[in-house]
């Protein structure tokens, strides 16, 4: 279990300032949740943390550490993440097997047909799924392969982009206890990134509210129902939540 | 616990088999597809037939190709030799069929020289961006700019006449069509979110183009260099013709044309055989292209 910060994370595209400086805390097992609407900046964090966008300033530590300064392999062994889509996170011409044995083979780990074995089951998969391949799986088998292969290296922080958003409302909450679920038995810590605020009542301790770069509010899970959020943009966000929940 | 340890079992046996078993299943489902269509069944047939020929050509040929019999110059087809014989009382029957082997070690070298040469700087380019994809692209466009031919030509007048040369001159025009597809197929695909993952597994760019991106530009590569090839055993024929590519007494199509040309008014026998053999080659290759299209396409991947 560790920690996670992100300390004035700013990144521009050409003229466009995506993200101005964006400063938050995550303790050691937490799951903290990015709300906001589309474009806000939410997985640019996620992209700009993970290193797939090299070129932001700012900070982001995961046990004091600086994500920029661990050598590669450390770093993909402290933090995974788990894709929006899960039909375009896996390759289409690998087999389950080689997803899940790639990582182990770059990394050099031992055990690895255990290793394997041990991830399925973790995600309540049959073994015999190793041979197939991702087109061969519904789309929330593929979304726990995808997380089954995050999990593999055994990583301290676990990155959710939107993890549930591509798939059906029964099959979002299979994979969103299969989440409460693994973050119990392993201690992760989470950022979550979704649009759904139910989603986040579901899994969060705390989330922020994010509008076009910009942290507006901090607030712990219970906000969304006792409407103690402070920042107007924070509570037409929740109220419109609401009222669509009420309205579906 | 017994029935899961038996699942496991299994699984690892099943892993040490099913490698070969799968790619042998994809190339039967691929071949039951190429013949169901009469075209590609059509082209696989011919290339069946030249590959035969090509590795039993003493046998079928029945006279040497370079036994010359002066009394007995440029006559007709007959029972004894199919397809006449030339200026030099040659069977041009023989000639032909030896002809095959040429032509399918110029197919063969210059597209193993062609495929590899081409993927690999079509996805370096393609995956890398910015400065690597605008150096290799310009000196990719630059092989584009000139005329193929021309440009074998030239090579071949340099470094003087010969089937190597012919074969290296030909790789090189070759080679930069493969480069841009495997460039556009490469760019389509480098945001997508399995390349990401693979880079926060901590594959480095030779890993995650070799593993992710080559499996995917493959099949387009395999149809291009398929549908090549044709152009390939065109334009050795060319540089035969022209007297760049195979030398006498080489049995190389091409150069056999040109030399039966002088004697074409009377003795069409000479420049019609040769000819119909290219067209036969290259007309099956172009339909083995097209039925590949069909087969190598996603969509019908999906249902195996």
């Amino acid at each position: 279990m560790k920690p996670f910060e992100v300390e004035n994370m700013s990144i521009t595209f050409g003229k466009v300032t995506v993200l101005p400086a964006v400063s938050f805390q995550i303790e050691a097992g937490e799951c903290f949740g990015l709300v906001g609407e589309s474009g806000s900046g939410k997985s640019t964090v996620l992209r700009c943390a993970s290193m797939l966008l090299n070129l932001w300033d700012g900070e982001a530590r995961i046990g004091g550490k600086s994500v920029k300064d661990m050598p590669a392999m450390e770093r993909c062994r402290t933090l995974q993440m788990v894709f929006q889509d899960p039909y375009g996170s896996l390759h289409p011409r690998h087999s389950i097997r080689t997803t899940l044995s790639e990582p182990l083979r770059i990394h050099g780990l031992d055990n690895q047909q255990q290793r394997m074995e041990q991830a399925m089951t973790d995600v309540g998969l049959p073994l015999s799924f190793l041979d197939r391949f991702p087109h061969q799986l519904s789309g929330g088998q593929r979304q726990r392969v995808a997380i089954a292969r995050a999990l593999i290296l055994e990583p301290d922080v676990l990155f959710l982009d939107e993890p549930t958003s591509a798939l059906d409302v029964s099959v979002q909450a299979e994979i969103l206890n299969l989440l409460v679920r693994l973050r119990d038995e392993k201690g992760f810590t989470y950022i979550m990134v979704s649009h759904d605020l139910a989603v986040i009542d579901h899994m969060c301790d705390r989330f922020a509210v994010m509008k076009s770069g910009h942290i507006v509010e901090v607030l712990p899970r219970t906000a969304i129902l006792d409407g103690s959020a402070k920042a107007p943009y924070a509570q037409e966000l929740i109220a419109a939540s609401l009222a669509y929940e009420g309205a579906a | 616990m017994s029935m899961s340890h038996q699942t496991a079992r299994s699984s690892t046996s099943a892993t040490t088999a099913r490698p070969r078993s799968q790619s042998v299943q994809t190339a039967i489902n691929i071949l039951t597809f190429l013949l169901k269509s009469p075209t590609s069944a059509f082209g696989i047939v011919v290339l069946a037939l030249l590959i035969l020929t090509a590795i039993f050509a003493p046998l079928i040929a029945g006279h040497d190709p370079y036994m010359q019999n002066l009394e007995n110059t440029l006559s007709p087809p007959s029972a004894a030799h199919f397809f006449g014989t030339d200026e030099l009382g040659r069977d041009i029957f023989a000639r032909i069929v030896h002809g095959s082997r040429i032509t399918l070690t110029i197919i063969f070298l210059v597209t193993i020289t062609v495929g590899p040469i081409g993927l690999f700087v079509g996805t370096v380019a393609g995956y890398f961006g910015g400065k690597t994809d605008v150096v290799l692209m310009r000196v990719t466009d630059i092989f584009l700019s000139f005329p193929s031919l021309i440009l074998s030509l030239a090579f071949v007048a340099a470094l003087g006449p010969s089937l190597n040369n012919a074969i290296i001159a030909i790789s090189l025009t070759a080679w930069p069509p493969i480069a841009r597809l495997a460039r556009a197929e490469t760019m389509t695909f480098r945001g997508a979110d399995y390349i990401s993952a693979a880079r926060l597994q901590g594959a480095s760019p030779a890993r995650i183009i070799w593993k992710s991106i080559v499996p995917m530009c493959l099949p387009s590569v395999l149809i291009r260099l398929t549908l090549n090839m044709a152009t390939v055993i065109l334009t050795a024929a060319g540089l035969g013709f022209l007297g760049l590519g195979a030398q006498p007494p080489m049995p190389e199509w091409g150069a056999m044309i040109a030399t039966g040309r002088r004697y074409m008014i009377d003795s069409w026998w000479l420049v019609t055989f040769p000819g119909l053999a290219i067209l036969c080659v290259s007309l099956a290759f172009n339909l083995l292209g097209d039925g590949l299209r069909d087969a190598l396409d996603p969509k019908q991947m999906t249902k195996r």
